[in-house]
């Protein structure tokens, strides 16, 4: 019943916003950029332009992708899984760290 | 009979749409996410070799690389903010400034095609860097980085070609502003890729200071 009250509801969004959205990416962008030239450890670099690219990636999928006006179900439906999927790749990258140190020293 | 009718009331009942969308945009969806775990697999499999090697190459300079992928971020993040304004446009019923967004899209889609083939360049004639061989001798670096960022470039070149059906189409008054919607769906996943190569590949390997 409420399906037609929400598809006038069903804009999402405004000009204003999206704007707001680009300028938020381009800043962090720059601060990656910064960042890369900082003389900070790997790992924690790894870490913090990992945690500001999925920042963006929320921003993306949110704003511009529509997500933030779109049903609950279809977000329910579609993420938890692709999330699942990506950190049962990381399983494995703990064996990455192992192949130099079994490599025999010339 | 009651059973029944809590039944059709229900959004999982059929005859309604559980999820309020369309099933093109619904396909797009399904079809993003199967190319997200393509990408996840390159993405992690860049990032295993890395970690593995640990004598792996840091051959992006400040000139020209860096800058370069960072224009290059700078035009796909501009080029998802045209898109949105086209896909605005489209629902507001202005087919002609639909368009005209469309085609700015593709411009910075084209540019970003641009820079990043002269980028590539720049990485074979001047760093000696090929898929097999590099100046390292770390050969995995070539193959995961071509791979990686030539997938990526392949989808920019299909979502050129995808706008530019979609921007004549619009322009002769066929498609609804859903098929805008569902390209730009398309064309904001080619920039949320990027949004992870560029700091995994790129400042991750920048050439701080002298040559290394």
């Amino acid at each position: 019943m409420s399906a037609h009250t929400e598809e006038a509801v069903h804009v999402g969004g405004t000009t204003v916003t999206f704007a707001k959205v680009w300028i938020v990416l381009l800043v962090i962008t720059g601060a990656e950029v910064l960042l890369a030239y900082e003389q900070v450890p790997t790992l924690i670099m790894l870490t913090i332009l990992v945690g500001l690219s999925i920042i963006k990636a929320a921003l993306i999928i949110a704003y511009f992708m529509h997500m933030k006006f779109e049903r609950l179900s279809l977000f329910l439906t579609l993420f938890p899984m692709l999330i699942f999927c990506i950190v049962l790749m990381l399983i494995f990258l703990g064996d990455a760290t192992r192949i130099p140190v079994m490599r025999p020293t010339l | 009979m009651s059973s029944v009718s809590v039944a059709t009331s229900s959004p999982w009942a059929g005859g309604q749409s559980p999820y309020a969308t369309n099933s093109k945009k619904f396909g797009m969806w399904l079809f993003l996410i199967s190319d997200s775990l393509t990408f996840a697999a390159l993405l992690f499999a860049y990032t295993y070799s890395r970690v593995a090697n640990p004598d792996w190459p840091k051959p992006f300079q400040f000139s020209p690389s860096i800058i370069f992928s960072s224009i290059m971020t700078f035009c796909l993040l501009s080029s998802s903010l045209t898109m949105v304004m086209g896909v605005h446009a489209m629902n507001h019923g202005n087919r002609k400034s639909a368009v005209g967004w469309i085609l700015a899209t593709m411009a910075g889609g084209g540019a970003f095609v641009v820079l990043h083939l002269s980028e590539w360049l720049n990485l074979i004639n001047n760093e000696g860097v090929t898929p097999a061989h590099n100046p390292w001798n770390v050969p995995l670096f070539g193959a995961t980085f071509f791979g990686l960022t030539g997938l990526h470039m392949t989808h920019v070149i299909i979502g050129l070609i995808y706008l530019a059906i979609i921007a004549q189409a619009v322009l002769r008054g066929k498609f609804k502003a859903e098929d805008v919607e569902v390209a730009g769906l398309y064309w904001h996943f080619v920039d949320l890729v990027w949004m992870f190569i560029f700091p995994l590949v790129y400042l991750m390997s920048a050439r701080v200071g002298g040559p290394s």
